[in-house]
């Protein structure tokens, strides 16, 4: 089975302090550290399993700039056969549906069975698979957390629903589908595994191979557009708890008590 | 009866009796020492199939440790009753081993007497030997005893292991009990038989089992007599050949693997096995796999480990994990990997079907990942072992194996990603690194720099990411600041350039992410200039002075305050609550790992009006407390934590106030404080802390 995984670079939210830039308009990223979503980082895991399975071979793809290949390299290193970075000037300032259509484009040159991406990026809105998908007029499942291959030509996917509920769909291959955080325990890559693909070739792919015409994608072409971003101020019923440790943990156990919350 | 002979006469007609045998006895010898010698020869095989392993230098030191831990029992007596037991069979047998052999001869060539047993030492010789067999036999006796009836808990095999030990072990002991006691009646038949014509030319060792055999045996005829000496030779020689064939199936190979197993054994153990032996740290990217996978990337010394352990149980008796339910015992560690490489070699057969790759994954077979990640590396099990079997090597090792397979526990993934990102496991930002310093009040009282281009010091303080970063570990790095301020110490911190000192990212087996972390530290300390390091945190200490290289030598905080508590540089004003009493908790990596077992006592021991007791588990036998470093980030399956044990241990003291020396002790012990519901019975607190809250500012220096 030839499996793509579109993956993308965020910030770490555990290892970084998030703190807006001066203009307000974006977050600081001077001293930030960045690591793949971890979404996608599951959607490889299990892609993985599933080749070790039923063979194949699993492509990792990022649309970005030449910083994303530190996440393609540790994909790679995780086990992925090819890594491919997308990269362009024109894709610059793409909306969601760009890098849809930009993914597309790439879907289009080579011939994938099965196409995962992350559930969302931590950074982003959890658009591109389903657009993606009917861009391709293909199949699509969301929120998956467990695949099941029935024959070479169809999926049995569990879905979680809101409640901790399973809902189990069919699916024809080739599909689309967003993988849920928790399908499966990601392995350990290390920094021996990294150094060992470290001189391995990456193709990049931009408007030219890619056959995207200027314009179609990027800035000028995207319909969604960010114009604020902030921290919501406290709302009413946020209680900030300033006392030390061992004052706090009292006084939240003193809370959910009175609340019910424990008996 | 016909007529009584010559003592002469009877001696040749025992020879004759005995020469009746000759070529059965011959046949025998051969059989057993080619059944001998086929065994073992089976048994080197994956010994020579296994990876490399550096054993065999300072033969000299060597020689040495054998004379102190095995001819020397020197961990014996560590166990009152068991390690007196071992030493008296262990002695009786160096003893026997030279009678074994000499009377084995006698059965080809009746005549025989040993080189140097045939002048006046013989006599001597013989009293020693039949004192030995009786010890021997009594000893033998007392096991039986003790297995069946006392059955001391740590003999014990849980149901997850299999079946228990305890039929191998007295089959094996009853063996060696006939063993002694045909010997014995050999000597007695013989000696009763030269009584019968007159005065004994042979006098037996008075009460010793062949005496009182030889008195029972007085007046039985010559023939009967004649006849049990044949048997006895028989019983002896099957018996013996026996048991040398039977022991490389178990606990009792060690009779023959000790010796190797002591000379062999690892010198300085407080450094940790290469990744791969002969394959320097430049190197490491070209080898493809690292660390244990299958049987056979142990190493020969680890396999020679496996066959050597006796099945005493001491290592799992002290292991913390053990104590509290996790799913390791050391004990079993060796016991499985020694059944699997017997299942695996089998000694009839050919060697596992003719393969020639490496069988299985351990873990998930044999081993579980659980397991391996239980182990806190505290060393406990290595302090004890008699045979001075490797456990923390080979655990890292495996880790290894884990780790290069991606096998890590989701809990230990994200702390190690920010190691790898950020330098700290917590993820927390670089240049936050020194703000425990950086508080004003602080910087007023003891002003601490941050060494760089501008800032130069004699000493550095390398004071890791748990006491630069948790709060409540920022007051021992606060304290650790005032008291060498005190003693007017110039010194500085590396801030936002001091990376983890890695010491447990080493032991959880990511051997290449610890190389990076060592290196940055190892180029900043150089580049500022330092003559020395000073730590509070045992577990930086251990890695400064044994893994890393190149650097300045280091000392850990408690030896710089006994220094200077000795050099009256630092007084103590007295213990004002005269209801405290305290008890040193012995960190693993300062005491086991570094024997500083005195300094830290000497310190408290110096401040007036503090009351200490020892808690029973102290010094070499400190009970862990639940292990640092990314330990602190794995959540094992456990009964009950260790600290929770060791803080009741605490209590059974005496004591009230645990001082410890090491901050991942202080977040395992006052964590366990409150599980335990000792709260407000029961404080710690930091060497560090203690004596700095102690020194007499006053006083001049």
């Amino acid at each position: 089975m030839e499996i793509l995984v579109c993956a993308r670079r965020v910030p770490d939210t555990s290892e970084n302090e998030i703190q807006l830039n001066s203009a307000g308009n974006d977050i600081e990223r001077d001293e930030l550290v960045y690591s793949i979503n971890e979404a996608d980082n599951y959607a490889v895991e299990e892609a993985l399993q599933i080749v070790a399975r039923v063979g194949g071979n699993v492509t990792v793809a990022t649309v970005g700039g030449e910083d994303d290949e530190e996440i393609l390299r540790r994909e790679m290193a995780m086990g992925a056969n090819h890594g491919v970075l997308i990269t362009d000037e024109a894709f610059r300032g793409s909306d969601g549906r760009g890098i849809a259509s930009i993914l597309k484009a790439f879907v289009q040159k080579g011939h994938y069975d099965l196409i995962l991406t992350g559930i969302q990026a931590e950074d982003g809105g959890a658009q591109v698979g389903g657009m993606l998908a009917a861009l391709l007029d293909y199949p699509f499942a969301s929120l998956v957390n467990s695949i099941e291959i029935l024959d070479g030509k169809k999926l049995k996917v569990s879905r979680e629903i809101e409640g901790g509920n399973k809902e189990i769909n069919e699916i024809d291959l080739p599909c689309v589908l967003s993988i849920q955080t928790g399908i499966n325990e990601p392995r350990y890559v290390g920094m021996k595994g990294i150094r060992q693909v470290a001189s391995l070739p990456i193709p990049t792919f931009g408007t030219s191979e890619l056959g995207i015409p200027p314009g179609a994608v990027g800035e000028a072409a995207a319909k969604v557009k960010r114009v604020d971003y902030f921290v919501p101020a406290l709302g009413k019923g946020a209680e900030i708890l300033q006392g030390s440790r061992e004052e706090n943990i009292d006084k939240v156990l003193e809370l959910v008590i009175a609340k019910g919350g424990l008996k | 009866m016909e007529g009584i002979e010559s003592a002469a006469q009877v001696t040749l007609s025992l020879a004759a009796s005995l020469a009746t045998g000759r070529v059965l006895f011959l046949l025998i010898h051969i059989l057993g020492v080619l059944c001998f010698a086929y065994i073992v020869a089976k048994r080197m095989v994956p010994l020579l199939r296994a990876e490399r392993d550096f054993r065999f230098d300072h033969p000299l030191i060597r020689l040495g440790r054998v004379l102190k831990f095995w001819l020397g029992q020197w961990k014996h007596p560590r166990y009152k009753l068991a390690g007196i037991l071992h030493v008296f069979i262990f002695a009786g047998f160096i003893v026997l081993a030279i009678r074994a052999f000499s009377v084995l001869i006698v059965g080809v060539s009746e005549n025989f007497v040993m080189p140097g047993l045939s002048g006046r030492a013989g006599p001597i010789y013989d009293i020693i030997t039949d004192y030995s067999a009786t010890i021997v036999f009594l000893c033998m006796v007392i096991a039986v005893i003790r297995r069946l009836v006392f059955k001391p808990a740590r003999y014990a095999v849980p149901a997850r292991y299999g079946k228990a030990h305890t039929a191998d072990a007295i089959f094996l002991l009853s063996l060696i009990a006939i063993l002694m006691v045909a010997d014995s009646l050999f000597a007695a038949a013989r000696a009763a038989a030269q009584s019968q014509p007159g005065p004994s030319v042979e006098t037996l060792a008075a009460f010793s089992l062949p005496w009182i055999l030889q008195k029972a045996l007085l007046s039985t005829a010559l023939s009967t007599l004649g006849k049990l000496y044949f048997g006895a030779y028989l019983v002896h020689e099957l018996t013996f050949y026996f048991l040398l064939c039977y022991r490389p199936f178990g606990i009792q190979f060690h009779v023959e693997t000790s010796l190797f197993n002591i000379y062999f054994a690892k010198l300085d153990r407080e450094i940790l096995k290469p990744v791969r032996w002969g394959v320097n740290d430049e190197h490491l990217d070209q080898v493809k796999s690292f660390g244990v996978k299958t049987f056979e990337d142990f190493t020969w010394k680890h396999m020679l480990d496996f066959y050597s352990c006796a099945d005493c149980g001491r290592c799992s008796d002290n292991c913390p994990a053990t104590a509290v339910g996790r799913p390791l015992s050391p004990r079993f560690i060796t016991i499985k990997a020694r059944d699997y490489s017997f299942k695996r070699y089998p000694i009839l057969g050919s060697t596992n079907n003719g393969e020639t790759n490496n069988g299985a994954a351990l873990i998930g077979s044999i081993y579980s990942a659980d397991e391996i990640w239980s182990c806190t590396t505290c060393g406990a099990c290595e302090e004890e072992c008699p045979l001075l079997i490797e456990y923390i090597d080979k655990i890292v090792d495996l880790r290894r194996g884990m780790v290069d397979d991606g096998n890590v526990p989701q809990s230990l993934q994200k702390p190690l990603k920010a190691l790898e990102s950020r330098g700290n496991p917590y993820g927390k930002m670089e240049k936050k690194k020194a703000d425990w310093a950086n508080a004003k009040e602080f910087q007023q009282t003891c002003p601490v720099k941050t060494l760089g281009k501008n800032n130069s010091a004699d000493t550095l303080y390398f004071v890791d990411s748990i006491t630069s970063y948790d709060d409540r570990m920022q007051s021992i790095g606060r304290a650790t600041a005032k008291i060498l301020n005190h003693v007017g110490e110039n010194f500085g911190i590396l801030g936002a350039a001091e990376r983890d000192s890695g010491h447990e990212v080493r032991r959880f087996g990511e051997e290449t992410l610890f190389m990076a972390l060592r290196d940055h530290n190892v180029d900043a300390i150089r580049a500022s200039g330092v003559q020395r390091i000073v730590t509070a945190d045992p577990h930086a200490y251990n890695a400064l002075k044994h893994d890393y290289k190149d650097v300045p030598p280091v000392e850990h905080i408690s030896q710089v305050i006994a220094r200077e508590v000795k050099a009256g540089k630092i007084k103590f004003n007295p213990i004002e609550n005269g209801n405290s009493v305290y008890t040193y908790h012995d960190p693993c990596y300062l005491g086991r790992h570094n024997q500083i077992y005195d300094d830290p006592r000497d310190v408290l021991d110096a401040i007036p009006g503090l009351k200490r007791v020892e808690m029973t588990r102290s010094r070499d036998r400190s009970f862990c407390c639940g292990g640092g470093g990314l330990m602190l980030f794995y959540e094992p399956k456990e009964d009950q934590r260790m600290g929770v044990q060791r803080v009741q241990m605490a209590a059974e003291a005496g004591a009230n106030v645990i001082v410890t020396a090491c901050p991942f002790c202080m977040v395992n012990i006052e964590d366990a404080i409150k599980v335990a519901g000792l709260e407000g019975k029961m404080t710690a607190i930091d060497l560090a802390e203690l004596v700095d809250q102690q020194i007499a500012r006053d006083v001049p220096i």
